[in-house]
């Protein structure tokens, strides 16, 4: 790793490389805002949650057809597939040493909390405005 | 993909054992010592060497000392001014990095086991390379810079100022600390390591130095700065006392100040 046989690059430039990605600020703050947040929501959506043990059928669909619960859920769903995304992306740029491989893990990720992001929030939504 | 043991020609395999305390010793310790010599084209071994602790000073340093001296004079280490400046003869002491000058043999139980730094190119027994540490540092240029005129006496410093410095200041650059991490051991080509992030915010906290912004923009990279993920073994094992791991956090929050 630290010395190649096959090249005569200096370890300065190698050191130096391709210089700075200028990013990493924005993931970090996002991320830290995202575990702040979830900290606060995973305690409501569970209290929620512990509220309808044992309501009927009837008695829960009214309650995702009120603003605070399917607000709370969207935003408890929202920032868990953030969060876990961000974390899987730290995971990734740790472990995956092939540069496609990297980028496909971290790429293929983020898409699918998207997608699984908007089918968990769609089925609340059907919930909430559906008859 | 992720490795989970070591390349079949590092392995180390169990070498020889020398019993140098004669039979009238009353105190003999048993030392571990990694041994690999490139030459050779063989796997490292682990050597023994059984020595009479009365023929030594009482640090780790003392009896390598003393098994080159007077027992395998092959036996190759880095070592200066035995306490704790040079930071030449920083080793895996007992399942740590420190500095075997500053390490007692009293304080270690059981053998003496003693490893160069971990998961660097072994030059040749205990004798790390260190190039890429060394270029890293350069990288993110450890002295002051200024754009304004240079005054025509000292750069005033406030004591409050010079305060920051403390804690920063004082590395030795052994390079303990960032062959103890393990962010630097899978991606140590580009993070750049415990050490070298408190070198830069040594600079970064220097009140005299003018390129702040250019400094972070430097570091500013998932790769250079934020690999590191607080793991903090950088604070446990430094041989000085340092924090590195609070100074590279320091780093992170000017970097979400100016984002923010």
């Amino acid at each position: 790793m630290a010395n190649p046989t096959n090249s005569f690059r200096t370890p300065l430039g190698r050191a130096r490389g391709l210089g700075s990605a200028k990013l990493g600020a924005q993931h970090w703050l996002a991320y830290r805002i995202a575990s702040a947040g979830l900290a606060v929501l995973t305690v409501l959506f569970v209290a929620l949650v512990l509220g309808l043990i044992g309501a009927s059928y009837e008695e829960v669909v009214a309650t995702f057809k009120k603003p605070y619960p399917v607000i709370l859920t969207i935003l408890f769903l929202g920032a868990t597939f953030h969060h876990a995304a961000y974390g899987l992306q730290e995971v990734f740029e740790d472990y995956l040493h092939g540069k496609l491989s990297k980028l496909a893990a971290i790429g293929l990720t983020k898409a699918a909390a998207l997608v699984l992001f908007l089918l968990a929030s769609f089925a609340v939504l059907k919930i909430a405005f559906g008859a | 993909m992720a490795e989970f043991s070591l390349p079949a020609n590092s392995k180390v395999k169990p070498g020889k054992t020398i019993r140098s305390a004669g039979p009238d010793a009353k105190r003999t310790r048993k030392f571990r010592i990694y041994r690999y010599d490139p030459d050779s084209g063989e796997n490292p071994r682990e050597d023994t060497y059984e020595i009479d602790l009365d023929k030594c000073g009482p640090m780790i340093l003392d009896a390598l000392i003393h098994i080159k001296n007077d027992v395998d004079s092959t036996l190759t280490f880095r070592r200066s001014c035995r306490e704790g400046i040079c930071g030449s003869c920083a080793m895996n002491i007992d399942g740590r990095n420190t500095l075997a000058c500053l390490k007692a043999i009293g304080d270690v139980k059981g053998d003496v086991k003693i490893y160069p730094l971990p998961h660097q190119p072994v030059v040749k027994d205990l004798v790390p390379d260190l190039n890429q540490n060394y270029a890293q540092l350069a990288s993110i240029k450890p002295w002051l810079q200024t754009q304004s005129t240079a005054p025509s006496r000292e750069r005033l410093q406030s004591p409050e100022e010079r305060e920051k410095l403390d804690g920063l200041y004082e590395c030795i650059l052994c390079f303990c600390c960032t062959t103890s991490c393990p962010s630097y051991w899978w991606n140590g080509d580009r993070y750049l390591g415990p050490a070298v992030l408190l070198q830069a915010y040594r600079f970064i906290a220097d009140s005299r130095d003018e390129m702040t912004g250019e400094r972070l923009d430097a570091l500013e990279d998932p790769f250079r700065l934020y690999r590191c993920h607080t793991i903090m073994n950088c604070t446990q094992t430094c041989p000085k006392g340092l924090n590195p791991a609070k100074a590279i956090a320091e780093i992170k929050k000017m970097m979400a100040e100016r984002a923010a």
